[in-house]
């Protein structure tokens, strides 16, 4: 057989039907559910007097709309909590596990997947939110899909899937002191855009991915969408074993070896073709923080806000023009000496427990600077809790960030966690659209640990510089 | 599903690109729990600007949308396609799409159309011009045309979106029909992978 990339071999094993002129037709190994794109699937299903096929491989939670604080006081908002008790409800009907609001596990269901190990490598993953791809960081081939897809997965456990297009994305080298995961997709993006890998999945690989941890990893998969891949990968090895064994749904025993054996033989083969190929020196990488409206208008945090008389095309001059008229930045400002209000740590994308040892470290001992108000909202429950076992949260209190409970929370303000119109926020989140975090809110994306410089220096600054010192 | 043939009238030019689900519908409305009604909400915050281009009535009602790159970018949300069909939106016509957005079109029955960048400047600087002036989509012949002009373009489209939406097949049905094939794969699938039937 001709040379296979990780994610070719998963297609393959995953074939339920191919035929010529039509979408394959995929099987899902595992199915998660949350409150906000669901609802009209089930409805649609119960119109349509459909079951769900397989609840045993579906998973559900609520995390885009629950407020982080004061749970057991009635929600605030009414439509909030009707949307969250219609996944209750649903869930009930359809024999669907549920980790709902007070439940320790409850969290961002790409937080849970892996942390419960029903994230394994070599599965299909689906749920409708666009950064499934966090879970490629285990070798599945995880991607989001919208209502009427969550509805066919409900109903038959497989999608229909044209089959993607591969792209090698190789970061070379060794990262500095203080460069993180979030900086390595950061850079990526601003190199091949936000368009850069539309019908593509996207392997990353070489020194700097294989040297990272599950949970960088899982940073850098996390954010491939916004490179407008269908997915992220990274192949899986030991630091991806080590990571699993003993988690409550990895295989166990004599299982757990034979489980083993078979994601050995993951790994794209060598003389594996990729439709597209992407190096990055990975030891030439700063901290980034993004300057504009898409994830790809970053800069290393050395530089200064970009003219957009620059920009490569007329598009991208009109497209950086009207993010700086949003960001109320001025071309050639120094990103050190752009001021924050709020800073919010926590998402899919940086709220793990790694994430929050990272920030705490930066805030040890000092205070969150008078003019920002700061947040923490751990990825789940069970972050939470082994958060506070290690001290984290104290350190963060004693600094004045607010500790809050588990959720999507301020990555895109669906509960109460908002920014005002024209407060600036330093942010560990994946999007910096306009409005994102709340109608004319000014979002920066950046690392937990660059996050939590800025919170004490009440600007950017270059966290590499503080790490250095040895803080 | 409805189907799909043909669709004429005006359009509307929305010269943005990386116009993202969040834009085309804010997370304030994605709360609600029926899957009709989200026309009023789509651009909700661009539209707070007077001359936001779907606030000129003389593309109210158009069916036909233009836009730039990427268009679609950011989170799976079917609201957005939503709600573009709830505006009166049959069509869209852009150089290109986030996956997930045109997927979610095509389960709906919208269609996006790509079409090469010179084309798509040809027509959004045409519908600035003429607001009132009318295109043809016909899917069946895989074609766009400027009505009363010469000017037509050949689209591509996969089979089997084509035959769907020509037809408003419902694709859940026509999967169904495989259940024998889903049954035998679940029969070779490793009893070691995860279950949730534990929580
Ligand atoms: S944390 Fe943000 S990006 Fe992640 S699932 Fe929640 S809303 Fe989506």
């Amino acid at each position: 057989m001709s040379p296979q990339t990780l994610s070719e071999k998963i297609w393959e094993q995953h074939l339920v039907r191919t035929a010529p002129d039509q979408p394959d037709l995929l099987y899902i190994d595992m199915h998660l559910v949350h409150e906000v794109t669901s609802a009209q699937a089930f409805e649609s299903l119960r119109l349509a007097g459909r079951k769900v096929r397989r609840p045993d491989l579906t998973m559900s939670t609520v995390d885009h709309n629950i407020p982080t604080l004061n749970r057991d006081q009635p929600n605030p908002d009414p439509l909030s909590s009707q949307q969250i008790d219609t996944l209750r409800d649903n869930c009930k009907e359809f024999g669907i596990p549920l980790f709902d609001m007070f439940d320790p596990r409850q969290g961002i269901v790409h937080v849970i997947g892996p942390e419960q190990g029903i994230t394994q490598p070599g599965m299909t993953i689906v749920c409708g939110d666009s950064h499934t791809s966090t879970h490629g960081a285990f070798g599945a081939l995880a991607f989001g899909i919208g209502t009427s897809e969550v509805e066919h997965v409900l109903a038959t456990q497989s999608i229909l899937q044209s089959r993607p297009k591969t792209m090698s994305v190789e970061v070379t080298g060794t990262l500095g002191v203080g460069v993180t995961a979030k900086d390595v997709i950061l850079a990526i993006i601003a190199k091949i855009g936000v368009d850069g890998a539309i019908g593509h999945v996207i392997e990353y690989r070489g020194d700097v991915i294989r040297a990272l941890s599950m949970e960088g990893r899982m940073t850098v998969c996390n954010m491939s969408i916004e490179a407008g891949a269908r997915a992220g990968m990274v192949a899986p090895d030991e630091t991806t074993f080590e990571y699993m064994k003993g988690r409550p749904q990895a295989p166990k025993g004599a299982d757990w070896d034979t489980a083993v054996e078979a994601w050995r033989k993951l790994p794209t083969d060598p003389g594996a073709k990729f439709d597209t190929e992407i190096v990055l020196d990975g030891s030439a990488i700063e901290p980034h923080v993004t300057w504009g409206t898409t994830p790809a208008q970053s800069v290393p945090i050395s530089s200064m806000v970009p003219n957009p008389e620059n920009a490569v095309s007329d598009s991208a001059k009109e497209t950086a023009e009207r993010a700086l008229v949003y960001m109320d930045l001025k071309a050639g400002t120094p990103i050190q000496q752009i001021n924050i209000d709020r800073v919010f740590l926590g998402s899919c994308t940086n709220a793990r427990i790694e994430d929050l040892r990272a920030a705490s470290k930066i805030v040890l001992g000092k205070k969150v600077a008078s003019t920002v108000s700061a947040m923490v909202v751990p990825g789940s429950g069970l972050v939470k809790r082994q958060a506070e076992e290690e001290g984290l949260d104290k350190i963060f209190v004693d600094a004045g960030f607010e500790w809050r409970d588990a959720g999507c929370s301020m990555c895109l303000g669906m509960n109460p966690d908002i920014l005002l119109p024209g407060e600036r926020c330093a942010s560990t989140s994946n999007r910096n659209f306009e409005g994102r975090q709340g109608a004319g809110g000014r979002t920066h994306l950046v690392s937990p640990e660059m996050a939590a410089a800025a919170a004490i220096a009440g600007h950017f600054v270059d966290v590499r510089e503080l790490v250095g010192k040895g803080n | 599903m409805q189907a799909v043939t043909e669709v004429i009238g005006n359009a509307i030019p929305l010269n943005r690109a990386d116009v993202d689900t969040d834009q085309i519908m804010p997370k304030q409305f994605l709360k609600r729990i029926e899957r009709s009604g989200f026309g009023p909400y789509t651009f909700f915050d661009w539209k707070k600007d007077p001359d936001f281009v779907t606030n000129n009535p003389a593309y109210a009602g158009a069916p036909i949308l233009i836009a730039q790159q990427n268009f679609g970018c950011g989170s799976s949300r079917e609201h957005a396609p939503w709600g573009l069909e709830d505006m009166g939106i049959r069509a869209i016509i852009a150089p290109s799409y986030a996956d997930i957005f045109r997927n979610n079109c095509a389960k709906i029955g919208l269609l996006t159309i790509q079409l090469p960048q010179e084309d798509v400047n040809f027509l959004m600087g045409r519908a600035e011009e003429l607001p009132g002036g009318k295109l043809s989509v016909d899917l069946a012949s895989q074609t766009v045309s400027v009505l009363g002009t010469e000017w037509q373009r050949h689209f591509e489209i996969d089979a089997f979106t084509k035959n769907c939406l020509l037809n408003g097949l419902d694709d859940i049905g026509l999967t169904m029909q495989y259940d024998d094939e889903i049954e035998t794969y679940e029969g070779k699938r490793s009893q070691l992978l995860p279950s949730t039937a534990a929580f």
